[in-house]
């Protein structure tokens, strides 16, 4: 039976679950569901030793959609739920699901440590610029000027966040972006970032079309950026920072920081450890 | 308390090096066969600052202080009077203090104690490299009957890194400070105990705790340091490598739990420590534990609240946000250790209750309790291991169930890397695959199970530790580090003639009713015992539990620990 497992071909369809998904019809996320699926596909990965572990969100419910290992965690908590579970199971192939609010709010601390970190994990952001789930408010990469939102009517009014700087300035080893729009390309961006080890950020451009109908415009917007992977972090930062985000398909930085992964130092007995105590 | 003890205190301003001469007197007690329990005060300073090292040393193990300190050891005064409260002494107490730091502060002296003057600063400058504190040492030794030939072993294995020219200073000036005392006014002296070949272990309630993970089979930790609780941390950080095991310093207490919630859910036992500060930050994913259904252990070490309170003293007032603070109906584990021993049993227990029930556990101990170190007999080891049940092969085409609605309401859990079980662990709520289900049905049936789980499973006789008389028509009831002093005051009130019994309990949630009734059987009246100004431990058992008819609470908040003579004079008094 085990040996019948391992031989057998796996096809994106193998990592789907037969849960329906929740999702607004157009949703960008449905993209990233199935470039996903196809990711672990071109890798062969048996389903079982692949977790996928999110928060809470429209993008977070991606769990629950793939036959892998699931973890569906409360709001922001991703990357911790993550770091746990690969540090404990380094034989895991973990990735993490999520969208801006989840990443970049709520969860804005464990963001910034977790490229800091850099423990092998694989953190795919859908990035709307908005609170789907909870009927559309402005999120960390929402535009200041945006009226969309009753909590925000004239706007948010300040600056919206740029998470690959961010991620750069935070230590990041790897970072990417791309367009639901283009499954094969982002299924393409998450093979590579999950064999580089160590953290990988990939920012993927889903549009939300139930509160940010705009944005069925960014499949017309978006454009391949025409740049090498760099292993400059302020190169790339100055890239970033000077674009106007609609630069995607690639992977922008790559480094070589060794991933964090503590060892024990051994299997002693516990009755070992009674001579710190004894007289 | 039988057996004889005595108690006392050493104060000083930061360096007078009155914490190092506890330790070295600790190590001598031991090795003379006393048993011994010190507890320790600072202020606020980082660094440096007034301190105080309170001792009891005793013929018998101890897990309380007495209700007066017998000496009062001044190496200097600054700032001590601020313990005052915590350090009561009365006419039969004796204080040494140093001519040259000044007058006995005036909170001290007006307890009638006897003053005798001990020119420590000056001893110890006519010794090369001797320091006030040895001189001190050598004074209580000298008083209490500590002998010369114990101490100078443990010089000679505490310093030997520094050399026989540290040794030699150091007891040169313990030897001036024994002189000096030898026709001070006498207090307690402890008889020479026989060669005692029984292990002892010299342990904090910290370290015990960071042992009872260990021994539960705890593999993972995440935390995020916090005072009382960092030493826990600080003892595992090394020792859980050589176990096989991990530590990770997370990036805050959101970090910590959610860390070890992926550990666990990874399939490795799992645990945190905190303070009551931390324990608030992560009531959120505790409820996700409860209902994603993954085993952790949270120790909460209290400290007086609320918000940062105080950090560096004791209370038990996290009670009601450990059983109450999470939202929703989430029932969970929470437990507390009777003493500086019993945190090692019952961290062990409460990872074993975590893993074998897949839910949340959270450990209250609390600074008096953590960073209290005891003399007392090695710990024996007692045989739980937390096992979690795995799922059984299923049938070509069974959909594997994860949260399957089984009798006991324990469903067996599947970790990643076993082919065949893959499923979403979900804190939202979920039907028997875990899919996510807004249906009245589906949330019934789970809550159903998740309290089913906890309230149908045999915890045996560890839910309380009962001591006393079968018959009582008197009971105290208490937990936590409140069980040391209301331990020593059934002692003395059983001496005296009482029928008396205490009901320590350690099972806090879930309540235990048959048990409880039980154990009070025949009681007309109780007592209730704890540290909170609320009187939290009190409220709860009312909610809870039927109690007799009469029912009394003493109830301090800290930081003043309950004395025995408090609890025994309640009980006198009420007739």
């Amino acid at each position: 039976m085990d040996a019948c497992v391992k031989q057998r071909e796996y096809t994106a369809k193998d990592y789907k679950s037969e849960v329906k998904p929740i999702w607004c019809p157009g949703c960008g996320d449905y993209s990233v569901l199935a470039a996903i699926t196809r990711a672990l596909a071109s890798m062969q990965l048996a389903p079982e030793n692949v977790a996928v572990v999110s928060g809470i969100g429209c993008s977070s419910r991606i769990p629950a959609y793939t036959s892998v290992y699931g973890f569906h965690g409360v709001h922001g908590r991703a990357l911790p739920v993550a770091t746990g579970l690969k540090i404990a199971r380094p034989d895991l192939t973990v990735l993490v699901t999520g969208g801006d609010g989840d990443g970049f709010s709520i969860g804005g601390n464990h963001f910034l440590h977790a490229c800091r970190r850099n423990v092998d994990l694989t953190y795919i952001v859908m990035d709307n610029q908005v609170y789907g789930m909870t009927k559309g408010q402005a999120s960390p990469t929402t535009d200041p000027d945006w009226e969309g939102s009753k909590l925000t009517p004239d706007g948010a009014g300040i600056e919206s966040f740029h998470p690959l700087v961010v991620a750069l300035a935070a230590g990041a080893n790897f970072v990417a972006r791309c367009s639901s729009s283009d499954p094969n390309n982002v299924a393409d961006i998450i093979t590579q970032a999950i064999r580089h080890p160590g953290f990988s950020l990939v920012q993927v451009l889903s549009p939300c079309v139930t509160f940010r109908s705009e944005q069925l415009e960014w499949k017309h917007l978006v454009r391949t950026a025409v740049v090498d992977v760099t292993d400059d972090a302020a190169r790339a930062a100055r890239r970033l920072m000077t674009d106007d985000g609609f630069n995607v398909g690639k992977v922008l930085y790559k480094g070589d920081r060794p991933a964090y992964q503590p060892e024990p130092k051994g299997m002693a007995a516990v009755a070992e450890l009674e001579s710190d105590f004894a007289l | 308390m039988s057996g004889q003890t005595v108690s006392l205190v050493m104060a000083g301003s930061g360096g007078a090096g009155v914490v190092t001469a506890g330790s070295l007197l600790l190590e001598a007690a031991a090795r003379a066969g006393w048993y011994a329990y010190m507890t320790r005060s600072s202020g606020p300073q980082i660094r440096g600052g007034e301190a105080a090292v309170m001792v009891r040393l005793g013929t018998e193990p101890l897990a309380s202080h007495d209700d007066c300190f017998h000496l009062l050891v001044g190496v200097d005064w600054q700032n001590v009077g601020r313990f005052a409260a915590e350090i009561p002494l009365g006419p039969d107490s004796l204080i040494i203090g140093d001519p040259g730091e000044g007058e006995v502060p005036e909170v001290f002296a007006r307890s009638g104690a006897q003053q005798i003057a001990l020119a420590m600063k000056a001893l110890a400058k006519t010794i090369p490299d001797g320091r006030p504190n040895m001189v001190a040492f050598g004074a209580i030794a000298g008083l209490i009957g500590l002998t010369e030939d114990i101490v100078v072993g443990v010089l000679r294995d505490t310093l030997k890194r520094k050399g026989e020219g540290a040794i030699a200073a150091s007891l040169a000036a313990f030897r001036a400070g024994v002189e000096a005392a030898a026709d001070f006014p006498a207090v307690p002296r402890l008889p020479a105990m026989k060669a005692d070949t029984s292990e002892r272990w010299s342990i904090t309630g910290n370290e015990a705790t960071g042992m009872g993970a260990l021994r539960g089979g705890v593999r993972f930790v995440a935390a995020y340091p916090i005072t009382p609780a960092t030493e826990v941390l600080e003892w595992l950080a090394p020792a859980l490598p050589k176990v096989g095991g991990v530590l990770v310093q997370a990036e805050d207490e959101l970090a910590s739990i959610n860390q070890i919630i992926g550990g666990s859910y990874g399939g490795v036992p799992s645990l945190t420590a905190t303070s009551g500060p931390g324990l608030a930050l992560m009531t959120e994913s505790l409820g996700l534990a409860v209902a994603a259904e993954v085993p952790i252990v949270v120790v909460d070490v209290m400290r007086v609240g609320p918000s940062t309170g105080i950090a560096t003293k004791s209370e038990q007032a996290d009670l009601n946000i450990a059983v109450y603070g999470l939202h929703g109906d989430a029932p969970h584990l929470v437990l507390a250790p009777t003493s500086v021993a019993d945190c090692l049993f019952t961290t062990q227990w409460a990872v074993h209750l975590a893993e074998s029930l897949q839910t949340a556990a959270i450990v209250l101990t609390d600074q008096a309790m953590g960073q209290a170190r005891a003399v007392m007999p090695r710990s024996a080891a007692v045989s739980f291991i937390g096992q979690r049940e795995k799922p059984a092969a299923l049938a070509e085409g069974v959909h594997y169930k994860r949260y399957a609605n089984t009798a006991s309401g324990v469903s067996p859990m599947a970790i990643p890397g076993m082919a065949g079980f893959t499923y979403t662990a979900d804190g939202l709520e979920h039907n028997e695959t875990g899919t996510p289900s807004s249906q009245a049905s589906d949330h019934q049936a789970q809550l159903d199970k998740r309290l089913r789980k906890l309230t149908g499973y045999n915890y045996g006789d560890h839910w309380a530790d009962i001591t006393g008389d079968a018959d009582a028509d008197t009971a105290i009831l208490t937990w936590g580090s409140s069980a040391g002093p209301a331990r020593e005051a059934l002692a003395r009130l059983r001496a005296a003639g009482h029928r008396v019994k205490l009901v320590a309990v350690r099972l806090i949630s879930p309540v235990q009713p048959e048990k409880f009734a039980a154990a009070l059987a025949g009681v007309e009246r109780v007592l209730v015992v704890e540290q909170s100004h609320s009187g939290q431990f009190h409220r709860y058992l009312r909610a809870q539990y039927d109690l007799p008819r009469q029912v009394r609470a003493l109830h301090n908040p800290g930081p003043l620990a309950v004395r025995p003579g408090a609890i025994v004079e309640q009980i006198t008094q009420w007739s």
